[in-house]
């Protein structure tokens, strides 16, 4: 029983991209034993969903395995035909995908779904199957599966469906599940039901889990063995305790170093610079050599060779090998940038009571038959210069509240006062003429420029809008906002789609900038971005801020950046505000029990110092219909009767520190 | 004054159009995104081969929309000069032996004889009852049994010489072209060329152009003559005809999509973009009409525009300028009754659009509706009007002929192949049958709409953003 379950050697994947091919996977090799949770970890188009859908045989059309073998029990899939790959696929092999959405049927009952597997590879029949399916649904974890069982997906939330799916995966107690990227597209607190489902499952089955990442913190969390990948090869394989202590690879520690976190606040972050080689051509070095802070000139010219470095921890880096160079300790991080201190001004933001209502429709007549009350009642205020960050699951009306101060989307009731001005009350070109002050950066930097307008056009539209400046101005302030954004002088006659995802940011942000605004609105800047690109923008914008003396409204959900970035805190539970305060207050003395169940879901990549997890119960309910009294007491694990009477009202701990909750009440 | 010029409407729409093409075209050179779904289009073959194709159809076209009348002869004292009633065009002049050379009613393609009896006078007063020999087709030959299939092969093969004269003629010239272009020898261009190494595939251009010049050498050749497609009841030439039926066929499908656009661009964009009681109001209209029967709805109007140009006979001066009014009201009714298609999906798109994150940005900017509208949203729906656009002319075409089946379609003046199907109904029915009217319609409409079908196809997929 020793043999590993699945052996992968010198795998070779490649895409037809009209003449030439693009090598997603060259190269690859790993071993994978039984009871263990292997994880490959990369960023996005490194290859490592391509490794996964090669095991399978699901590759894309224009994909195909040139070479190596995927050995499961000594039995090559790569020879298997398609017909005996069917019997594979899950049954000993079942795969559990990113998107729980579309991973779905939705014209099929959750239930059948789950059947249809049993029917295709087991002999149960009849009510013997819908015993089965009914206990996996349990076994998940999907509360009242008797009915749940006769739902379509779309009556299920995301978390649901994702346990559906993983419900689908085991449904014949598969001796391998690969799970590529499971849980990112979920919320922090569903991700960690779902990985806690996952780790439970595991050990009561004792299967081999193939985990895809691009996440640190879930793999320090979930895997035993890790496996890094960039531009299509393995770069670093060890245990997890000997990864996490100490990386060896310059890639990898440069993805450490680049997480944002508390511990790096008021310093930059370490960026990785440059972008991925093209994977179309022979590579005749080091596929990391013109990124990497330690290349000399033998990376150029040589492939370095896959080697031990420790029992069990493998590395391809030539710096491994050689005595010749030593290694010193990352460079040093730049100065500390001074942050201004809590100086006690007038705010340039105050926002009070603020309410956002969606009408819902019904009938013929559209007659209003409720409202969907997005953001009810949000109040917040920023100082010139400071970064609030407003955090919370999706769905809690976050950049609501964002579009709602821009009065992008008009607020149904509250005022939004800005450098002392009411905005709400104005209209039309009295709002227009004040617009410049106050911009917005979107998260999808693939949605948020027109495909069809030159960089130069797309800043020059809101300089022109505003008439903030006279044509020689513009082009001269263009080049200079292209220079403060890191971009040069001559992408202003490009395309957006001739950029990455990280310089189509930079693009929107420029953009912002232009008006010269006093405050920017980010709603979610990074999430779309990997990690190292994330940096990239963190760093901007901290540099911006420190620059001009710009006031952040950071939308986000992801509380490392948080932690790293902002200055005070806003958490959001269903259109409300439970918590506020400084960054310190609320990150290391959460009060609000659901800012503590939403610290503690945080996957950490620091081993050491994991906190105890507080399991949320259920997902967020539905703004349409928000429970009575204190929104969060069905999902609270400390609820008293009197949380399911009223709202509670706001307690003061400090001058800044304030949350909604009973437990405090003197 | 040599002649008069005459400016039907339909004309003065055509030029119009022609102009805004052109005005497209020069925008589009400017502007690098734009150009380059049309480059893929001008790498894909049988792009180029349909373009090539629906070129020379669009030359007949226009050709044949440049009307004058020319002046009549003068008689007596008159000081005046008097035109002759009949408006004639650029085209009519090119193919005047076609148009002149009429015979007496129906003859079979290449025929030398009549293709009914008749009772001859023979010189010595007796009478014979055979098939006349025709005024014109063959005229040329003494003993059409015997010396027809000679002839025919000899005439043939001079159509194929001056077809390779041409063509090599301009092979030359295209390679002389490219190479001064590409800075190589001729014979290197050639070369590439004929290996089809070009990222245009010129040769694909080479064969299809050297088909249209083969078969329109081998038509004039013939058509000196013969009736290569035969003569109609009353012994005008079909290939004429169906020449001549290319003007109505394009004005149908161009025109009417002229009159469409404005509703549907604007009307759909207005209900994605405004949304609330607008996209209300606007669907509830088309749903409206779409759902009354289309046929119907132009059957009526056609009915009244009768009524009113038979009340009315001193504001249309010719018989053509009456027919011209009739087409021109074809195209505005179909085109009433068909933007709400394009419309549906220009509201959707905007819908789409509108939620976008660079229109928000662009609303965070203070910018207005209308600029939101002419910036962002009518460039980015702009593939959708083109292919939608496309893809309706076919469509168009085939509708002016069962409408003109119906008894609907365009004035009985008129050439059109509707019109000429419509009169097939009899001649299929008769005994020997004539059949040369349907297929050359056929045949004509056949090839327009194959190629027009297989240029938005290309187009499709040349402008979809996916492919990029």
């Amino acid at each position: 029983m020793n043999a590993p379950l699945l052996v992968v050697d010198n795998l070779r994947t490649w895409l037809d991209a009209g003449k030439t091919q693009v090598r997603a996977v060259d190269g690859v090799s790993f071993a994978i034993n039984r009871h263990e949770t292997f994880a490959l970890l990369g960023e996005s188009g490194c290859g490592k969903s391509m490794t996964a859908l090669a095991i399978m045989r699901l590759l894309p059309e224009a994909g195909r395995i040139v070479s190596g073998s995927v050995l499961l029990d000594g039995q090559n899939l790569l020879a298997l035909p398609e017909i005996g790959m069917r019997t594979v696929r899950g049954k000993r092999i079942a795969m559990v995908f990113q998107e729980p959405m579309t991973s779905l049927n939705p014209v099929m009952t959750v239930g059948r779904q789950v059947a249809e597997t049993l029917y295709r590879h087991t002999s149960l029949r009849g009510a013997a199957v819908q015993a089965r399916v009914l206990e996996l649904l349990d076994a998940v974890g999907l509360p009242d599966a008797r009915a749940r069982c006769n739902d379509y997906p779309f009556q299920l939330s995301g978390g649901m469906k994702q346990r559906v799916v993983i419900a689908i995966a085991l449904a014949c107690e598969p001796d391998l599940l690969i799970a590529d990227e499971p849980t990112t597209a979920l919320d922090v607190t569903i991700q960690a039901q779902v990985l806690d489902l996952l780790r439970r499952l595991q050990h009561e089955r004792g299967m081999a889990v193939m985990l895809i990442s691009h996440d640190l913190g879930v793999v320090a969390g979930m895997a035993q063995r890790i496996a890094v990948m960039y531009a299509g090869e393995i770069v670093e394989m060890a245990d997890r305790e000997a990864f996490f202590a100490a990386p060896r690879h310059p890639y990898t520690r440069k993805l450490f170093a680049s997480l944002p976190g508390a511990a790096r606040r008021g310093r930059q972050l370490e960026i990785i610079r440059g972008s991925v080689p093209p994977l179309d051509s022979d590579f005749s070095g080091c596929r990391f050599a013109s990124r990497c802070d330690f290349a000399w000139q033998k990376c150029s010219d040589e492939i370095p060779v896959w080697s031990e470095v420790a029992p069990g921890h493998q590395v391809r880096c030539h710096l491994l090998q050689s005595t010749e160079r030593v290694v010193s300790e990352t460079v040093v991080p730049p100065l500390p940038a001074s942050l201004p201190e809590s100086t006690v001004e007038t705010s340039l933001l105050e926002v009070d009571d603020l309410k956002v209502h969606f009408p819902i429709r019904k009938g013929l007549f559209k007659r209003v038959a409720g409202h969907v009350r997005a953001v009810d009642g949000v109040s917040l205020a920023i100082s010139p210069g400071r970064t609030l960050a407003l955090v919370g699951e999706s769905g809690c009306g976050k950049t609501t509240v964002g579009k709602g101060i821009l009065q992008l989307i008009r607020p149904t009731g509250g005022s939004v006062r800005f450098a002392g001005e009411e905005l709400t009350q104005l209209s039309g070109s009295a709002l227009r003429a004040r617009r410049a002050a106050f911009q917005i950066v979107f998260q999808d930097p693939y949605a948020s420029l027109d495909p069809r307008m030159r960089v130069a056009d797309i800043i020059d539209e809101g300089m022109v809008a505003l008439g903030t400046a006279s044509a020689g101005e513009r082009q001269a302030q263009m080049d200079k906002l292209l220079g403060q954004v890191g971009l040069s002088a001559g992408s202003k006659y490009r395309y957006p789609h001739e950029f990455s995802g990280g310089q189509r940011q930079r693009i929107a942000i420029a953009r912002a900038l232009a008006v010269k605004p006093r405050l920017i609105v980010c709603d979610e800047p990074t999430s779309a971005l990997d990690v190292s690109v994330q940096a990239q923008i963190l760093n901007l914008l901290r540099g911006l801020q420190d620059e001009l003396g710009l006031a952040y409204l950071f939308i986000t959900h992801n509380l490392a950046v948080v932690e790293y970035f902002a200055h005070e805190v806003a958490v959001m539970y269903l259109g409300r505000i439970v918590e506020r305060g400084t960054v310190e207050e609320v990150m290391n003395a959460p009060r609000h029990p659901y800012t503590q169940a939403l610290l503690s879901a945080v996957p950490v990549v620091d081993t050491a110092s994991r906190r105890e997890i507080i399991r949320l119960a259920g997902d967020l309910p539905s703004p349409a219909n928000p429970p009575l009294g204190c929104h969060f007491h069905p999902r609270c694990p400390r609820a008293m009767s009197v949380c399911r009477q009223n709202y509670p009202a706001a307690i003061n701990f400090s001058a800044t520190h304030r949350t909604s909750c009973y437990l405090y009440r003197k | 004054m040599l002649f008069k010029p005459v400016l039907l409407w339909t004309d003065v729409l055509l030029w119009l159009l022609l102009a805004g093409v052109g005005l497209y075209a020069w925008k589009v050179r400017q502007r690098e995104h734009l150009i380059r779904p049309w480059r893929r289009l001008l790498r894909s073959r049988s792009g180029v081969a349909s373009a090539v194709v629906l070129l020379a159809f669009v030359a007949v076209g226009v050709l044949d929309s440049l009307h004058f009348r020319l002046p009549l002869e003068k008689q007596g004292s008159n000081t005046g000069i008097h035109y002759s009633p009949e408006v004639l065009s650029v085209f009519d002049l090119i193919a005047g032996p076609l148009r002149k050379r009429v015979e007496k009613t129906y003859s079979a393609p290449f025929a030398a004889h009549l293709y009914t009896k008749e009772t001859i006078e023979l010189p010595g007063g007796k009478q014979l009852r055979d098939y006349p020999r025709l005024k014109y087709g063959g005229a040329h030959l003494r003993d059409p049994e015997r010396e027809l299939g000679e002839d025919v092969v000899l005439t043939a093969l001079q159509g194929g010489a001056y077809a390779l004269i041409l063509l090599s003629g301009l092979t030359v010239l295209l390679s002389l072209w490219l190479a001064r272009r590409r800075g190589v020898a001729p014979g290197a261009a050639w070369a590439t060329i004929r290996q089809g190494h070009d990222e245009i595939p010129w040769r694909t251009f080479l064969i299809t152009l050297g088909l249209l010049i083969l078969c329109a050498c081998l038509a004039v050749v013939f058509s000196a003559k013969y009736h290569i497609f035969g003569t109609d009841k009353v012994g005008q030439d079909v290939f004429y005809l169906s020449l001549k039926s290319i003007r109505t066929g394009l004005m149908i499908g161009t025109l009417t999509t002229l009159v469409m656009l404005p509703f549907a661009l604007l009307l759909g964009i207005m209900a994605g973009y405004f949304r609330g009681w607008v996209d209300d109001v606007i669907q509830y209209v088309y749903t409206t009409l779409s759902s009354i029967p289309g046929v119907l709805l132009i059957a009526a109007a056609v009915l009244i525009l009768q009524v009113y140009m038979d009340s009315n006979q001193d504001a249309f001066d010719t018989v053509v300028a009456r027919a011209d009014i009739r087409l021109l009201f074809l195209c505005v009714i179909l085109g009433i009754t068909s933007w709400t298609g394009l419309c549906r999906l220009l509201r959707g798109e905007t819908l789409k659009l509108r939620e976008m994150e660079f229109i928000q940005a662009a609303t965070a900017f203070g910018v207005g509706h209308f600029r939101i509208i002419a910036r962002h949203i009518l460039p980015n729906v702009m593939h959708i009007v083109l292919i939608s656009i496309v893809l309706d002319f076919s469509a168009l075409v085939l509708a002016e002929a069962v409408l003109s089946y119906v008894g609907v379609g365009v004035d009985p003046a008129m050439q059109s192949w509707g019109n000429m199907i419509n009169g097939a109904r009899l001649e299929m029915a008769r005994e020997p049958m004539v059949w040369w009217s349907l297929a050359a319609a056929f045949v004509f409409m056949f090839v327009l709409v194959l190629s027009a079908n297989l240029f938005s196809d290309r187009m499709r997929d040349a402008f979809d953003p996916r492919t990029r």
